[in-house]
Parts: structure tokens; sequence; C-alpha cells
């Protein structure tokens, strides 16, 4: 029954209640990150309230090419991820470091889409304060602060993703998952999911107001 | 040494809010007395030693439990009740108020009447009349608190709040500042000077201001070029002022919005929030250039523009 | 007895005939690394029971200077500048740094995972990376305290602390964001545990009330720190870089920041209290030898208390501005959430009914919350009542009610575990008479402290005032007078409880004859808690009084 690779830690009486555990202590986790955007969210939601025109015109300034790009790299990097939790439970070595490999190469490349992005947005004044871009409502100013610390913290918190499923990788690679023991996977695939939701309400909510 | 125990009641609301307080009061010393009283004597029947019956008691457990559940209830729900029924007399000035221009800035209190006479740290009202305070910050929040009248009032940067209140005694009484507001916070204090109407008016007219505060309104209007654009046929169209105060006016996003003291003070300090429909957003902010108590003149003036003559322009 | 697989010599106190095996104290070794790189959540509570007192101390030095400060209407002996910054450590230390980690993070580490019968909590490791995470918090802050301070009160309104202060809020900001997650954490590990570590029949109504209540404090723990950390985060930038959100010059909301703030912090005072409640559950029971009234009553009550306390924030903003219906939402919930906590007093008081009752140490505490917590929780309906609160808000009034609910609810329920656990976590019994003594002086210390507050309140003395009008003096000078007092009442369970460490009696595993798991295991438990798995067959507190009148108890 106990994969004898993989020792049950000794707080617990044996596998299913280690996994169990380790299950609900990410749900647990995730439902404290749902609160700690949801501060940010309910903002946005506030302002974008009193002020529709400004934040209708912010908007406009967002560069949709690069987050629709990126909402779709992000969500094909769930679809990898479910797959390599797939692959563990099928003890498919092999596919669960290549699925990885294959979501991290993905969130890489939204890190870099959004390094460019960012760029750009600098390039064009969005950055609020004194030398913010001219001939845009002053509570445009309030968009841009959202933007850059919803984007901001997201992009913080698919690196993190990226350094988890690194080390999972690594892990893989030496053989320690298996039908028998993958909550480790299964785990950080509940966390990535939760980045890439994150991502789903966060591009219509910056990037398409009044844009069809 | 003094031995205070209730300040004055020197304004209309100050009774029925010490009768709340009367009435927690008493509930809450019945309270601790019942609770208090009761372990007390539990704590002497059935102490360690004594011989007295501990064999399991019989109570009616859930019936007990639901009854000081449900008992409690409806005692919150009665004070709640009459809390809120004081409340909305508390917050909403009856009609006929006459109104006086407060700005808070750090660390010190600028009142302003609409006859012109200027204040620090006093504000002088006469007795009997319904009095509501404008109030602005120049800076951080800051909070008019007078204890004698059981009124308080947050000053928010950004807004105006207000607050009313109607003298019953002749008297002075304590001004505290009371939102936390920097260094000098304990010192943001004064004085709140109830007059007998005569001796007001004529507190008033001895201070001989030299303008009212829609006179001085006036003149900031022109020197900051506002009748260039909003009087008479100038090349760029702006909206009327003539009566605009308290009308409705409809905005470009299809709202309606009504055209109070907040309204008319963000139209001149963040413009292009809320077009007129029909008006180009051309109005430049003036943010910078106005303070608070200017703010409050320029209104004052604004509002004493009557309806127009229908003749005159567009 | 619930039994113990296999090993009833547990139980015998009679000395051993085996060699003792070591306990948690001992295992692993004494050395500062075994201590610094544990996982064992004993030696983690003890780790947190340190540093919060080191906390506890200077937040205790700075409240002593204020009341100093203000025996005499002028400021006199300290500058403006100095009291500001005197009441935001204050508060910042005491509420984040003390009272918030207390009894979930010194008693409740230890003790939980032993009461349900575990080895452990679900994630020891991160348990660990918990206290020092509040380690790495406490650091900003006392960097921030000693490069000069801090002087926007606890509250950090803006625009005062996002614009205009001059001293080192984005440093204690971050502490406080900091530790903030190490709690989050706790919280997360406290849920998990409880839900998975059960021993084998122990179903959730046959958990000691002590876990119920800490259980709906993680969840509040867990849902409602996170926003407190955007919160600051959103603030800090704004500091630093003018990104304003809450800058009304940009058509910011500076009351948005109340809102956001509030919606933690008013959750907050139940993480505050709670655990306080639960210690109360587990000592009156223990003390009058009697199961507890209503024991389903009290548990779904500290549920209750967890969600009602999500939906009440606004009442600390009933004079900002807000609007006057979204003020009578906020009073009508603040007075729905004091019913399930005047349902628990009931309960506690009808407890006392036909036990079998003695005056230990952790009694006296327990008795003593919950007449202070009464008195407090009474004050807050005062405070609920919409324009009676209109003239009492950011009065002493409101100092009153806070304290007597923190220091006369939860310090003292603090104070009252800690002597019930004593024996356990350090295998010594506290010398019963200085305890006593020093709960009856900190009863009478806290009474004359805060209760003349409410009177000065009332009168309109406004908080945070650094010089008053000489109309309050009075009512100052008792409550600095009153100060002492407690201060001293403080100093002595400190000295005799290090004193007992190497000099009181040893405590056998049960001193107390208590029904809780954690006592059918020595004193102090070995690093795993329980020889073997105890397996659980009946409910808590299955005391009896009428047979305790004949056991032999301990110090009786």
């Amino acid at each position: 029954m106990a994969n004898s690779h993989v020792a049950v830690a000794e707080q617990f009486d044996d596998m299913p209640q280690q996994q169990e555990a380790s299950t609900l202590g990410m749900w647990t986790f995730l439902a404290t990150e749902v609160l700690f955007f949801g501060g940010m969210f309910m903002a946005y939601i506030i302002y974008r309230n009193l002020y529709p025109h400004a934040f209708a015109a912010a908007s406009g300034h967002t560069i949709l090419l690069y987050g629709t790009i990126n909402t779709g790299i992000l969500l094909t990097s769930s679809l990898t991820m479910a797959m390599a939790v797939y692959a563990a439970q099928q003890s498919n070595q092999k596919w669960v470091v290549r699925y990885l490999l294959l979501t991290i190469f993905l969130g890489c490349c939204f890190l870099v889409i959004k390094g460019f992005e960012y760029h750009d947005d600098l390039k064009e004044h969005l950055w609020p304060g004194p030398n913010f871009k001219q001939g845009l409502p002053v509570q445009a100013q309030i968009f841009w602060v959202l933007y850059w610390a919803m984007t901001g913290l997201h992009a913080l918190h698919v690196t993190v993703g990226l350094g988890l499923l690194s080390v999972l990788a690594w892990l893989a690679r030496h053989g320690k998952f298996s039908e028998h023991y993958n909550t480790p996977v299964e785990v950080s695939g509940l966390y990535w999911h939760f980045v890439d939701i994150v991502w789903i309400f966060l591009y219509p909510l910056l990037y398409l107001i009044n844009r069809y | 040494m003094k031995f205070p125990l209730f300040p004055d009641q020197a304004s209309t609301i100050a009774k029925p809010i010490d009768q709340l307080y009367f009435a927690l009061t008493g509930l809450s010393a019945l309270m601790v007395m019942l609770i208090f009283l009761t372990i007390t004597f539990f704590l002497f029947k059935y102490r360690r030693g004594k011989r007295v019956n501990r064999g399991p008691a019989h109570i009616p457990q859930t019936a007990i439990e639901v009854t000081w559940i449900v008992i409690p209830l409806l005692l919150m729900m009665g004070v709640f009740a009459w809390g809120a029924h004081v409340y909305f007399q508390q917050q909403r000035p009856p009609q006929g108020a006459m109104e006086i221009n407060v700005v808070g800035k750090q660390w010190m209190w600028k009142v302003q009447h609409p006859e012109g006479n200027r204040e620090i740290n006093e504000l002088h009202v006469p007795v009997g009349r319904i009095v509501q305070l404008i109030l602005a910050s120049q800076d951080v929040i800051h909070s008019f608190y007078l204890p004698a009248f059981r009124t308080k009032m947050d000053v928010v940067p950004g807004r105006y709040t207000s607050e009313w209140f109607q003298a019953t005694k002749i008297g002075s009484y304590h001004l505290f500042c009371a939102e936390f507001c920097g260094t000098k916070h304990s010192e943001m204090v004064g004085r709140v000077i109830v007059m007998d109407p005569v001796d007001y008016e004529n507190w008033l007219s001895a201070g001989q201001p030299a303008s009212t505060m829609a006179q001085e309104g006036e003149r900031i209007f022109s020197e900051l070029g506002c009748s260039g654009c909003h009087v008479g046929n100038s090349v760029v169209r702006a909206p009327p002022l003539e009566g605009l105060y308290g009308k409705p006016v409809p905005l470009q996003n299809g709202q309606i919005v009504k055209a109070d003291e907040g309204y008319i003070r963000d139209s001149i300090l963040l413009p292009n929030n809320q077009i007129t429909a029909g008006y180009q957003p051309l109005m430049p902010t003036y943010q910078g250039h106005i303070n608070e108590e200017q703010l409050l003149q320029l209104i004052a003036y604004i509002k004493s523009l009557g309806p127009r003559n229908p003749e005159v322009r567009r | 007895m619930n039994t113990l697989v296999d090993s009833p010599a547990i139980l015998d106190e009679s000395p051993l005939k085996t060699a003792e095996p070591p306990n948690y104290l001992q295992e692993g070794g004494s050395t500062l690394k075994s201590w610094l790189l544990t996982t064992d959540h004993k030696r983690i509570g003890i780790l947190y029971l340190y540093s919060i007192i080191f906390f506890f101390l200077i937040a205790a030095v700075a409240a002593a200077l204020m009341r100093m400060e203000l025996i005499t209407p002028p400021g006199d002996m300290v500058s403006s500048e100095m009291y500001n910054r005197l009441f935001t450590i204050h508060g910042v230390l005491m509420v984040w740094f003390f009272l918030i980690p207390s009894i979930p993070a010194t008693l409740g580490n230890f003790v939980i995972p032993m009461m349900i019968g575990a080895r452990d909590v679900s994630f020891p490791k991160l348990n660990l990376l918990s206290w020092y995470l509040f380690i790495a918090g406490g650091l900003f802050a006392l960097g921030a305290i000693l490069f000069g301070g801090v002087d926007t009160g606890w509250t950090f309104y803006t625009p005062f602390s996002s614009a205009y202060s001059n001293t080192h809020v984005v440093a204690m900001a971050t502490g406080v964001f900091i530790a903030g997650f190490g709690s989050i954490l706790t919280g997360l590990n406290f849920i998990v545990t409880i839900h998975k570590m059960r021993c084998p029949g122990l179903t959730w109504f046959r958990l000691p009330l002590f876990i119920w209540s800490l259980y709906a404090t993680s969840i509040i723990l867990v849902l409602a720190t996170p926003v407190l950390a955007i919160t600051l985060a959103l603030m800090a930038l704004e500091r630093i870089w003018g990104l304003g959100i809450f800058d009304p010059k940009l058509g910011g909301d500076p009351v948005l920041f109340q809102h956001l703030f509030w919606f933690y912090s008013h959750p907050a005072v139940y993480i505050m209290i709670l655990p306080g409640m639960a210690v109360v559950s587990e000592t009156i029971t223990c003390f009058s030898r009697k199961q507890i009234f209503g024991y389903h009553f009290v548990a779904f009550a500290s549920v209750a208390i967890a969600i009602l306390g999500f939906v009440a924030w606004g009442h600390h903003m009933f004079v900002s501005s807000q609007s006057i219906y979204a003020g009578m939402v906020f009073s009508m919930t603040s007075f729905l959430v004091s019913v399930p906590s005047a349902v628990k007093v009931f309960n506690w008081t009808m407890t006392l009914h036909r036990g079998s009752i003695t005056f230990h140490t952790p009694m006296l505490y327990a008795l003593g919350f919950i007449g202070l917590f009464t008195v407090g929780g009474l004050t807050g309906l005062f405070v609920a009542t919409l324009p009676v609160d209109v003239h009492l808000t950011d009065t002493y009034f409101v100092v009153a009610h806070f304290h007597y609910i923190m220091v006369g609810g939860m310090v003292t329920a603090f104070m009252g575990g800690l002597h019930y656990w004593w024996p356990k976590i350090s295998g010594r019994m506290y010398p019963e008479k200085l305890g006593q003594l020093a709960a009856l002086v900190m009863y009478i210390g806290f009474n004359l402290t805060f209760f003349p507050q409410f009177i000065m309140g009332y009168l309109g003395m406004p908080r945070r005032y650094h010089a008053y009008p000489e109309e309050f003096q009075i009512y100052h000078v008792l409550s600095s007078a009153g100060a002492s007092i407690l201060g001293a009442a403080y100093l002595l369970p400190f000295i005799y409880l290090l004193w007992s460490l190497k000099h009181g009696k040893k405590a056998p595993a049960n001193p107390w004859q208590a029904t809780g798991l954690e006592w059918q295991t020595p004193s102090p438990p070995p690093q795993h808690n329980f020889r073997n798995t105890p397996v659980v067959d009946r409910g808590p507190y299955d005391y009896s009084p009428e047979k305790s009148e004949e056991e032999v108890i301990y110090g009786q």
C-alpha cells in the first residue's frame, strides 16, 4: 500500500491521512489568497463604479495584444499542469516531467511577455505620479495603480509557482511520483490553477472595459 | 478635586441620548448584578467540602438555552430600534438651518460665518437656532466634537461632511478634535459659545467683517477667471451658474446629480469627473490654486446667485 | 478514563520501575540549535511564549510612560511627538505582537495536538516558519521603534499615514505584514490539524471546547488577515511612490482605507477573545468538577461569533461620513454578535451549579474573566447604539471598553491558561498562594485603572490626547494609580513562574485530575506526546462532582 520510496511523515499515522492533510492545507491556503487579492478587487469594484468614464479611458491604454496572448498562454499552462497531474496518477514518470517542463516554459513565456508589456506601459508614461500620461482624467491614475499592483502581485505569484514547479520537476525526474504518491503534484496543480483563475478575472477587468 | 459625572446637556439631542445611555447603564447594571450574584451564590453553595446535593440537575437545558437566546435578542433589537430612531433625529437636520462653515487643518479650526465673521478655535452660535456646520479639511482627517451637544463628525479631505445641532443652554462648552491628526492633535481644541440671539447679532456686527462670504466668493470668482467662461458671451460654452445650487444636473453619461456643495467643489477641483450633458470637457482644474476656505467662499457666492434671467445669454 | 492502548502504566504516578523516558525538553538536546531548528509543537509554543512576553514588556513600558504623563493635565513629561509614538507603539505591539499570537501560538501550539491525541500538528515545519515570520516581523517593528518610532496610531489612517507622517510607517507596516503571514500559517496549521489529526473515537462533538474556540479563531485568522496585509501594502505603496488610491486629490477615498482596515480589524478582535473563552471553558469545568452546561450551544456560539464578526466592521466608522443606512446595518449586526457571547457567559455560570468548586489560581482567573468580559461586552452595547456612539467614539469610553475585553478578558484568560497548563509545560508546580494573590491584585488594579475611563469618556475626554482639560484629572489620577497596581500584579507571576522552573515542586502527570487527553501523559510530556495513540470513547469534561468530593486533589 505505502510506496516503498516514500515514508509517511512522522506526525501522520498513514499515507491517506498525510495526503488529505496536504490537500486540505492547500485549499485553505488558496482561501487566504482569495482574500488577499480580494482587497484589491474590492477597491477596483468601488472605483470603477465611481469613475466609469475614467476607468474606460484608462483601460483603453492597456496593450490588448499582450494581455490576450498571455491569457491564452496561461490557460494552456493550466491544461499542461492538469496533464502532469494525470500522468503522475498513471505513474507515467516521463510525461510528468515533460508536462511540468511545458508548464514552466509557458509560465516563463507569460512573464517575458509581461516584461515587454510593462516596458511599453512605462514608455507610455502610464506609471501614476507627476509624470503620468497627459490627456487622461485624473482618476485614470487610480486605475493604473490597481493595474500595477494587481498584475504585479499576480506576476509574483506566477514566479513563486515557477519555483515550485521547478522543484517538482526535479523530484519527478528522480522518480518521486507515482500512482501511490503524487499529492505534491496535485496540490501544486491546485495552486497553479488558482493563479490562472486570478488572471481570468484580471484580464477582462483590466483590458476589456468598453472594448468589444 | 472635581468629580463631574456628566457633561452639560446643551442641545436638543443631548437629552434623548442621555436617556438611552441611562437605560443602557441600568440594563447593564442589572445584567452584571444578575450574573455576579448568581455566580457568588453558586461559589458559596457549591464550594468543595460543603455538604450539598450535587446530583444531576434535571434542568430542561434546551428550553433554558432558547430562552436566554431569545430574550437577549429581543432586548438587543429593542435597544437597536430605539437607538436608530434617535440616530435619525441626530443625523438629519430639520428645515431652516443656518449654515456655518468650518475648515479643519493641522492644528486649528477656522470658522466662517456667512456674514463674513471669522473665528479661530471658537464657534459663536445663537441659542435656540438650528445650526448646520459644513465641515472641510485642508489636509488629514479631523473630527469636530462637541461633547455638550453630543455630536461629532469626521472632517474628511476631499469631501464635505456636516453635523447639526440646536443649542438649548447659554454658556461656553468644549470643542475637541476627535480624530488623531498628528503632533498637536490634543491642542486642536476650542470652545463653542452659545449666546442670547440679540447678543449674537451684536457680536456679528461688532466683528465688522470686511465682506460676507458670498462677497469674498465673488471676488475670487473674477480673480480666478471663472467669469471668463461662465458669464456673458464667451467663446467657450460653459454651464450657467445662476440658480444652479440645489437643482438637478443632467450629466453626459445619462446620470442626474444634485448640485450640492460637494458637486460644486468637485466641479472646481476635478472638473472632468462629471461632465454636464451637452458640454465639452474643457474646464481646467483649480487644484492647488484654491484652498478649502476659498472654496467655501466661492460656493457661498454660487449659492447666492439667484435663478437666471431667461433673457440673459443662451 | 479514555483508554490508552497497551499502556496503563502511564497513568500510574508511583515511580516507574524502568527508567523514565526523556521528556520533550530533554529529548533532542537543549542546545540553542535544537531549539531554533525544532519542529516540535511544544518547543515552538515556548519559543512564542518568550517572544510575546518580550514584546509585551516593551508595550507595557510605553503604557506606563503614557499613564505617568497623564497624571497631570498639561503635557509636561514627554513631548507631543514622543507621546504619539508611545501610544502607537503600545497599540501595534500589543495587538499584533502580543494579543493575536498569545493564546493560539503559545498555549494553542502546545496543547492542541495533545488534546486531540496527535503527535504533532499537521505541518510542523510550517509551524516553525510561522515563528520565524513572527520574529522577522518583530525585528522590522523593533527597527521602526529604535530608529525613531511611528506616530500614526495602530490604525494607520490615511491620508495622515500615507502622506503626512514623518515617521517610519513603512518599516512598521512591513513588520505587521510579515508577522501577519506567520499568524495566517498558524491558523492554517490548526484548521488542518483539527480536521485531520484527531485520534480514533474523537468525533467533533467529543472535542473539548478549547478546540472549537481555537478552530473558530483559526477561520478568522486565515480569512481576515490577508485583507490587512493587502491594505497595509497599498498604504505603503501610496506612501513610498505616491501611488494614491486613498488620495482625494486623485479622486481616491481616504475612507476606503478605513473600510479595508476594519474589515480585518474587527474580526481580529474576535481572534483576540475566542481563545480566552477557550481557556475558560477548560478551567471552569475542571475546577467545578463538572460537565459544561450546554456543550453544543457553547461550541456553536464560537462559530457564530466568528461568522457574525465579519459583518460588523462599520461600527468603527459611524462618524466617518459613511451613510446613515450603512450605520444602521452595522449597528444591527453588532447587536447580533453580542448574543452568542452572552450565551457563553450564561453557560459558564450554570456550569458552576451543583459542581464541586475549588479556588485554584486558574479558576480565579476564569471567574475574573467572566466578570470583566461581561462588563466589557455590555459596554460594547453602548457603542453599538448609534447615537450614543456618535458621542462616545474616539473618547476614553471606547478605550475602557476594549481594555476590559482585551486585558480584563484575554490577558486574564492567558494568565489562567498559563497557570493551568504550567505543570504540563514545565513539569513544575507554581506556588499556589502567590498565584491566588496575583490574581486578586490584578483584578483590583485592573478595575481601578479602567473603570474611571468609562466616566471620563462620557464626559467627553478624547483618546490619544497628550494634554487635557483640568476637569478630567481626578479620573486620570485614579487610572494611573490602578495601572501601577496592575503592573505589579503582572510582575509577580513573571517572577514566580521563572522561579518555579528551578525550584517549583515537581508536577505529577495530572495535578488537577482533569479529563483532557493532554493530562493522560507525563508532565512534561515526551517528544511525541503519547507512548501509544489514545482511543476516545466518551465526550469531554466527564467529571463527577459527587465523586470529586471524595477524591484527593492537588493542593486541597
